[in-house]
């Protein structure tokens, strides 16, 4: 199955293009490198919020900026995208606004609203529950005779569970235009992919359903470009879903209440090279490296990252009313009663 | 000599030992799968990293992969694969990871452990625990907050047990795996490592369907359970400094309820105030209330009171204080009762 699903790449780990004749976009690789700049920027940022108590428990997505940028760019505005609590990266490229990212992992309803116009589904805390949902929608899509597309991500932990194969098989029936885009990091918390599962590979699953599958450098940011293009394509033209297996590694914890260095030996994961660096080691051997650019990209992406952080700390507090006021658009009358009671008890009656 | 002999003395003499509820889980599932070699744990992350609240540390290393079993990330796989399981004489002891993501497994908990004895005229039984974290108040991400007893309570064929303390867990958890019907175990996460306790060294039961008086009272009754005992004990504290005397009692077992427990004391003090986590309607409460009308009628003295989670989905963490039921919430209930 190895042999059947080579691992796709466009650059290897000294940034060298492995077909050296392949022409690259300039304009393409500079997006890529701000939005992977970005979005760790945006990370790290979070898990020291976390260590100072200022936000709750974050699941850290470093080592997976590549795998997530590089699909999402592949989508265009009218799409849609199913995260995973571990996606922020790819919802704050595609359009997500920073604050409310912070927001959610504050505990703030709040960071599940996605911008006017945008896509975004709420990030699924229930694993693999999002797969079906990406499947419907698309569906919906398909119905409506637009060429819209839904893309979903998932874990390799995700494919163990009924709705993975569930949303696999309904897609393959109804030839949805949906992208199943799986980052597999190798580990569910502590469970290494070769205890999940005995298959060799994640994209072979798609075999059994004739979901056309993909294994792909999951660290290489112009390989998933490539590779989700080629996938979004065929679904807008009607071809149906892809299954894409980004091959990736999740560097830190698997959140920040977890410990890794109980399950995972301590050398494994020290020759993965970053996906950064390894752009950065593209664009150098490209001459796109333009020193000046990139402190300036720099200073502006901490900026904005501060500004806001800042802005998540002024926001207003939660309303308790909130509990209440979003589970029905009208309050069923004894809900209301409940609601009355406790503001009255609290003294905001 | 005489040294070494008192040294042998005290050691054999140490019958207990400090736990919190965690370790006394730990200790209960180690003590099974010493004695009994049907018991076998299966969970996910429950092996190597010794569960994500560490209630299965340490077991994987002494009794092996064989019997500690990091399964595929797969709840409905897990209950249903432990189901076939302990038809075939094996005890699984599964563990949810948290309760909010045993949905998966409804169906097989609903659809075939609940019924398989009754369907096969006793033929085949399910002997088999499901371990489940549940309830909010540690700022966890959504779904990690939930406390759904009562559509297992409203499951007719599985037994529903909730301790508050760690000498009540490790009794009750035994007696649950013990059991020659599935049990769903739910563990207060809020209560993992808020209070050690002596707990028996040695294998010990404590009866499924009995719960316990924790504090006596003369005016008013309130009935809880888990993580809400420490929020109903405080309300009972601040009664009494009104003058108002409070049982609390606690009922660790949700199915079958303990109507005696609850029938002796209310017919005693004429008034009750029920707390529970989950949310109101449809909620353990309503069963309750219907034990305290088929028992006690005649001895109320005031309306029964509730105080609950609101019927709303378990916010967020930002509000999951607002949804609690909270010492202020019960010392207001009590105060109704008794100013009726
Ligand atoms: C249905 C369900 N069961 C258990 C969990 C607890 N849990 C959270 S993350 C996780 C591992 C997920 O692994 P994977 O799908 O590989 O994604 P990753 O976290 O590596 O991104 C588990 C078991 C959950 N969130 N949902």
């Amino acid at each position: 199955m190895e042999e059947q699903f080579p691992i796709i790449k466009v650059m290897d780990d000294e940034g060298k293009l492995v077909d050296p004749d392949v022409q690259i976009d300039s304009e393409l690789v500079k997006k890529l490198y701000y939005h992977m700049t970005r979005i760790r920027l945006f990370d790290r940022k979070a898990i020291s919020l976390q260590r100072q108590g200022r936000i709750g428990t974050y699941p850290p997505y470093e080592g997976q900026e590549a795998a997530q940028v590089g699909s999402v760019m592949a989508l265009n505005g009218g799409d849609w995208v199913f995260p995973t609590y571990r996606d922020h990266g790819a919802t704050l490229t595609f359009g997500a606004d920073m604050v409310r990212t912070f927001l959610y992992w504050n505990g703030r309803a709040e960071g599940c609203v996605p911008p006017e116009g945008k896509n975004i589904f709420p990030a699924a805390v229930p694993i693999a529950t999002q797969i079906p949902h990406a499947v419907g929608t698309a569906w919906a899509e398909k119905r409506k005779g637009t060429d819209h597309v839904a893309l979903v991500y998932f874990g390799d932990g995700a494919t163990s569970e009924g709705d993975f194969h569930e949303g696999l098989n309904f897609a393959s029936v109804f030839q949805t235009p949906t992208v199943f885009f799986n980052q597999n990091n190798r580990y569910a918390i502590s469970v290494p992919v070769e205890k999940q599962m005995h298959s060799k590979t994640i994209a072979q699953k798609g075999l059994a359903y004739d979901i056309p599958s993909v294994r792909v450098d999951g660290n290489d940011v112009l390989a998933v470009y490539e590779e989700t293009q080629k996938a979004v394509k065929r679904a807008r033209q009607g071809e149906g879903p892809t299954l894409i297996e980004a091959v990736t590694w999740r560097t830190g914890a698997h959140t920040t209440a977890d410990d890794p260095t109980k399950y995972r030996p301590e050398a494994q994961g020290e020759s993965v090279v970053h996906p950064l660096d390894r752009l950065e080691r593209l664009m150098k051997n490209e001459n796109l490296w333009d020193e000046a650019w990139i402190n300036q990209v720099q200073l502006e992406l901490e900026n904005e990252v501060e500004v806001a952080v800042e802005a998540m700390e002024n926001y207003p507090k939660a309303n308790p009313e909130d509990l209440f006021d979003h589970v029905f658009e009208t309050l069923p009358e004894q809900l209301d009663e409940q609601k009355q009671s406790y503001l009255d008890l609290i003294g905001r009656g | 000599m005489m040294d070494i002999k008192m040294e042998d003395q005290k050691t054999q003499t140490k019958t207990t030992q400090s736990l919190t509820m965690v370790q006394a889980i730990n200790d209960a599932l180690k003590t099974m799968l010493e004695q009994d070699e049907t018991t076998i744990l299966l969970g996910e992350d429950i092996g190597k990293n010794g569960g994500v609240f560490r209630a299965t540390e340490g077991l994987q290393e002494q009794f092996g992969e064989d019997r500690v079993i990091d399964t595929p990330l797969s709840e409905s796989g897990i209950v249903g694969t432990s189901i076939g399981l302990a038809v075939n004489g094996f005890k699984p002891v599964c563990e949810m990871q948290f309760m909010g993501f045993i949905y998966p497994a409804y169906d097989q908990i609903m659809t075939h452990a609940s019924r398989l004895r009754m369907k096969t005229m006793g033929h085949y039984s399910v002997p088999m625990v499901i371990r489940a974290p549940y309830g909010a108040g540690i700022r966890a991400p959504e779904i990690h907050s939930d406390s759904m007893e009562s559509i297992f309570t409203h499951m007719p064929g599985v037994k529903v047990v909730c301790p508050a303390t760690p000498k009540d867990a490790k009794g009750l958890l035994i007696a649950a795996i013990e059991d020659p019907d599935p049990v769903i175990f739910m563990e207060p996460m809020r209560s993992y490592r808020a209070q050690r306790e002596e707990v028996p060294t040695e294998k010990y039961q404590l009866p499924i369907g009995k719960g316990e008086k924790i504090k006596e009272g003369d005016d008013v009754t309130i009935i809880t359970w888990g993580a809400m005992l420490s929020v109903a004990k405080q309300a009972a504290e601040q009664a009494e400094s009104q003058g108002i005397g409070c049982d609390v009692l606690d009922l660790k077992t949700l199915y079958p309820l303990d109507r005696n427990l609850i029938a002796e004391s209310v017919q005693k003090t004429g008034r009750a105030v029920i707390v529970h986590e989950a949310h109101q309607t449809g909620g353990l409460s309503q069963d309750i209330l219907s034990v305290i009308n088929d028992t006690s009628f005649l001895y109320l003295r005031a309306p029964i009171e509730r105080v609950t989670g609101f019927d709303v989905p378990v916010p967020f963490f930002a509000l999951e204080d607002h949804y609690l039921p909270t010492a202020k919430r019960v010392l207001s209930s009590i105060e109704k009762a008794v100013h009726f």
